[in-house]
């Protein structure tokens, strides 16, 4: 048990990157060092302190993180998903069923894509052969032609309705959770850092899209209707989440990643607590072919992804 | 589910139609401190309500907790009886330890 | 804190009863005057329960929710950029800005419905074509580059004219915008370096960015509303203590901040007749066409009917969503309320 009284200030708290003078008599309090009660303020801000895409890029520029080529593999995966999903969620933002959703959507596409620009960084440390630089993140967003991206099938299908939306969020961060709590044990350090960030997250994303089947699944006789069908359309793409392959097994056997088959049993009893209090059944549908993780993918990403590059293709070699 | 953070009984404030009713939002910037009002946002019910409040409002680190209450659960002391409610402990001076001055100038008192 | 005027129910009343508490309303405005008066003499606040008289709600009410609506439109412009982002940063950029304006709106809303407006019939407003927004969001982002004028010239004009609006005679309106400047000082920045790195990126991407400058100017201009003398409203407003400074004033001091901005930036401002008058010590800027903004402002700029189609499309779309959710939280308060009283 901790010693540290609970109520101990910090001597002096960082204002962070956001102070500025507001010109208001007294708000300046706010951010000053103080403690007790008359620190008490509901708008100090600070950046935190966590894990950065950028701290892994500068890790992987300096040479303190190098993947090996299974784990870079590994990583293209895991960020390609992250960034498809980003992207498609991007789109909520200014298209919420409320203003408050905008806003949840938002930072759930801003967890993905830091997560993604993470793994992508990584992943880019493998190109560093031969004296040749590695790639950044962005090479590999933006200048991968689309049988080359990992992600798999069911991060392109598109947002559909809001139901379809959440059904996909459903699935996919149950999945990750599981993925991401194993990986913090990964016996490589890059990739264990990065879940441990990311897990925290997709926690939270849990929780959001669970809250939503709920209400949708239970809400009116509409909603229901168009929750059920969401169902009908996301699980096909629920069965690629759990294949193994080579790759995996590899990197299972040096524990530095698991096998996505390994997570299938927590993923289902999980699920299928929320989809039974939701009263919906699970989908009995035929798994979809995927292909993903070799570059095969549904006729979906070759247009987002010629709207996700067509401005940096445009302009090759410019920086922005 | 995990919902242990949300009241378990959180009185349902009125709704109509489509319309989220408003709810008032309490941020603890960092432990030991109090919760202080922030703002409001509409939400369906107090689960949601303190997701879209989490979301809302500590987008910058700016919470380690959050109280969300339904807009019309508060009541408030009437503005225009500011002069009975509030003017009667002026010139109470001897609530202030200020008030003693014969024990100036001794030690830890 | 949203709470309105308890309302006295007029139970029935004899003549003379009615005429003592129309004395009563009377003697209450009086005082309730003399105690705005003075909160206004003290340069203090008003608080959402204090009396205030009808016009200082009512134009509170007008601005804070136009203010609102332009955070709201205002997203759309940049939405419009984030599945194009040419860097993944600038994505992730973009994305907490769009958002951050869904916040502000939110923060502002939130202050407008202390003074008894529900949000939903300011938004039904917004969507009906009667409340206004600023017209600046309804020209097109034409260009990667037109992210980094909005960036830095529109958000600093609105940082120039909040910044002042901090201070706002009306508690939840100041407290609305301390919060807003906070997040907001972000976003001047960013748009500053993207604009940067064009004008110091290849020959193209630097035209790129001088056009948008060009494009944005006299909008970003405008957006601290009409000459004084033109804008009757506007000293109303400052005898209120809700406005700290004219039209004319913010926007003089905005050109020159600009003026000195741009010479980082390697670019140019569209306009020759900017200049430092040494007698009045403040900035000039050549004439700009009101016309024009008059036209945008009442509905006939190139965007108007799509941003507020786009708008309507959401909340049409987002109906049968909150309607589920409204019944759901009707159907467990229900089953609460069962289980309580089976206990």
């Amino acid at each position: 048990m901790s010693t540290t009284p609970e109520t101990a200030v910090p001597a002096e708290e960082t204002a962070g990157h956001g102070d500025i003078s507001v010109g208001v008599p007294g708000a300046g309090a706010e951010f000053g060092a103080g403690s007790g009660d008359a620190a008490a303020s509901a708008t100090r801000i600070t950046p935190g302190n966590a894990l950065r895409p950028e701290d892994i890029a500068l890790a992987v520029s300096r040479g303190t993180a190098k993947p090996s080529d299974d784990a870079a593999e590994y990583a293209l995966r895991l960020g390609d998903d992250a960034l498809i999903l980003a992207q498609r969620l991007g789109h909520w933002i200014s298209r919420g069923p409320e203003l408050e959703e905008d806003i949840a959507l938002g930072n759930i596409a801003l967890d993905q894509l830091g997560h993604a620009r993470s793994f992508l960084s990584y992943a880019g440390g493998a190109y560093a052969k031969d004296g040749k630089p590695g790639k950044t993140e962005d090479d590999l967003a933006y200048f991968r032609r689309e049988p080359e991206f990992r992600s798999v099938e069911i991060f392109e299908q598109p947002n559909g309705d809001f139901a379809v939306t959440i059904a996909r969020q459903f699935v996919v961060s149950y999945y990750q959770y599981e993925l991401y709590r194993r990986l913090t044990e990964s016996t490589d350090a890059t990739l264990a850092g990065i879940a441990a960030k990311a897990v925290k997250e997709v926690d939270y994303h849990r929780d959001h899209s669970a809250q939503w089947v709920l209400r949708l699944a239970l809400g009116t006789d509409e909603s229901r209707e168009k929750m059920i069908h969401a169902f009908q359309v996301i699980w096909p793409y629920v069965d690629e989440l759990f294949r193994d392959d080579e790759l995996t097994a590899r990197l299972a056997g040096t524990g530095a990643a698991v096998e996505p088959s390994s997570l299938r049993a927590d993923f289902d009893r999980l699920t299928g607590e929320v989809l039974a209090e939701a009263e919906l059944d699970v989908p009995q549908v035929k798994a979809a072919p995927g292909g993903g993780r070799r570059g095969l993918h549904s006729e979906h990403l070759g247009y987002l992804l010629a709207e996700m590059q067509v401005l940096a293709r445009e302009y090759p070699g410019a920086t922005w | 589910m995990n919902d242990s953070t949300a009241p378990a009984a959180a009185p349902a404030p009125h709704t109509a139609g489509n319309v989220w009713p408003l709810w008032e939002v309490f941020v603890r910037s960092s432990r030991g401190l109090s919760h202080v009002h922030a703002g409001s946002l509409h939400a369906p019910d107090a689960v949601m309500a303190l997701r879209n409040a989490r979301d809302l409002y500590t987008r910058r680190n700016e919470g380690v907790s959050i109280w969300v209450v339904p807009a019309d659960a508060i009541a408030s002391s009437d503005p225009d009886s500011k002069g009975a409610f509030f003017e009667s402990p002026q010139g109470k001076d001897y609530r202030h330890a200020t008030y003693y001055t014969k024990s100036e100038g001794v030690k830890h008192l | 804190m949203a709470s309105q005027p308890l309302q006295s129910v007029p139970a029935e009343q004899t003549p003379a009863q009615h005429e003592q508490s129309l004395e009563d309303a009377a003697r209450r405005d009086a005082e309730g005057q003399a105690y705005f008066d003075k909160v206004m003499a003290d340069d203090s606040r008003i608080e959402p329960r204090d009396w205030m008289p009808p016009a200082y709600r009512k134009t509170l009410v007008r601005q804070i929710s136009q203010h609102a609506h332009s955070e709201i439109i205002g997203m759309q412009p940049e939405a419009n950029w984030i599945s194009r982002a040419p860097s993944l940063k600038r994505k992730a950029i973009l994305m907490a800005k769009v958002q951050d304006e869904a916040g502000h709106g939110l923060y502002l809303y939130s202050a407008a419905e202390t003074l008894g407006q529900p949000r939903d019939q300011m938004m039904q407003d917004l969507m009906d074509g009667k409340a206004k927004y600023s017209s600046i969001f309804n020209y097109p982002a034409r260009t990667w580059a037109d992210m980094g004028a909005i960036g830095w010239m529109v958000d600093g004009a609105a940082i120039a004219n909040q910044v002042p609006l901090c201070r706002a005679s009306y508690g939840p309106y100041g407290r609305a915008m301390v919060r807003v400047c906070k997040e907001e000082s972000f976003h001047q920045r960013q748009g500053f370096e993207i604009l940067l790195e064009l004008s110091h990126g290849t020959p193209e991407q630097k035209q790129m960015a001088q056009e948008a400058v060009n494009r944005w100017y006299a909008p970003a201009l405008m957006m601290f509303g009409p000459p004084d003398q033109d804008s009757p409203n506007s000293q109303q407003s400052m005898a209120w203590n809700i406005k700290r400074f004219g039209n004319d004033e913010l926007r003089a001091r905005f050109v020159g901040m600009m003026m000195e901005q741009v010479k980082v930036l390697e670019l140019t401002l569209p306009d020759k007749d900017i200049r430092f008058n040494e007698e009045t010590k403040k900035w000039e800027h050549g004439p700009l066409d009101w016309d024009e903004f008059h036209e945008v402002l009442s509905g006939r700029g190139p965007c108007n009917a799509q941003r507020l189609e786009r708008r309507r499309e959401a909340h049409e779309n987002g109906a049968w969503v909150r309607e589920a959710a409204v019944a759901y939280a009707d159907k467990q308060s229900r089953k609460q309320a069962q289980k309580e009283f089976a206990a």
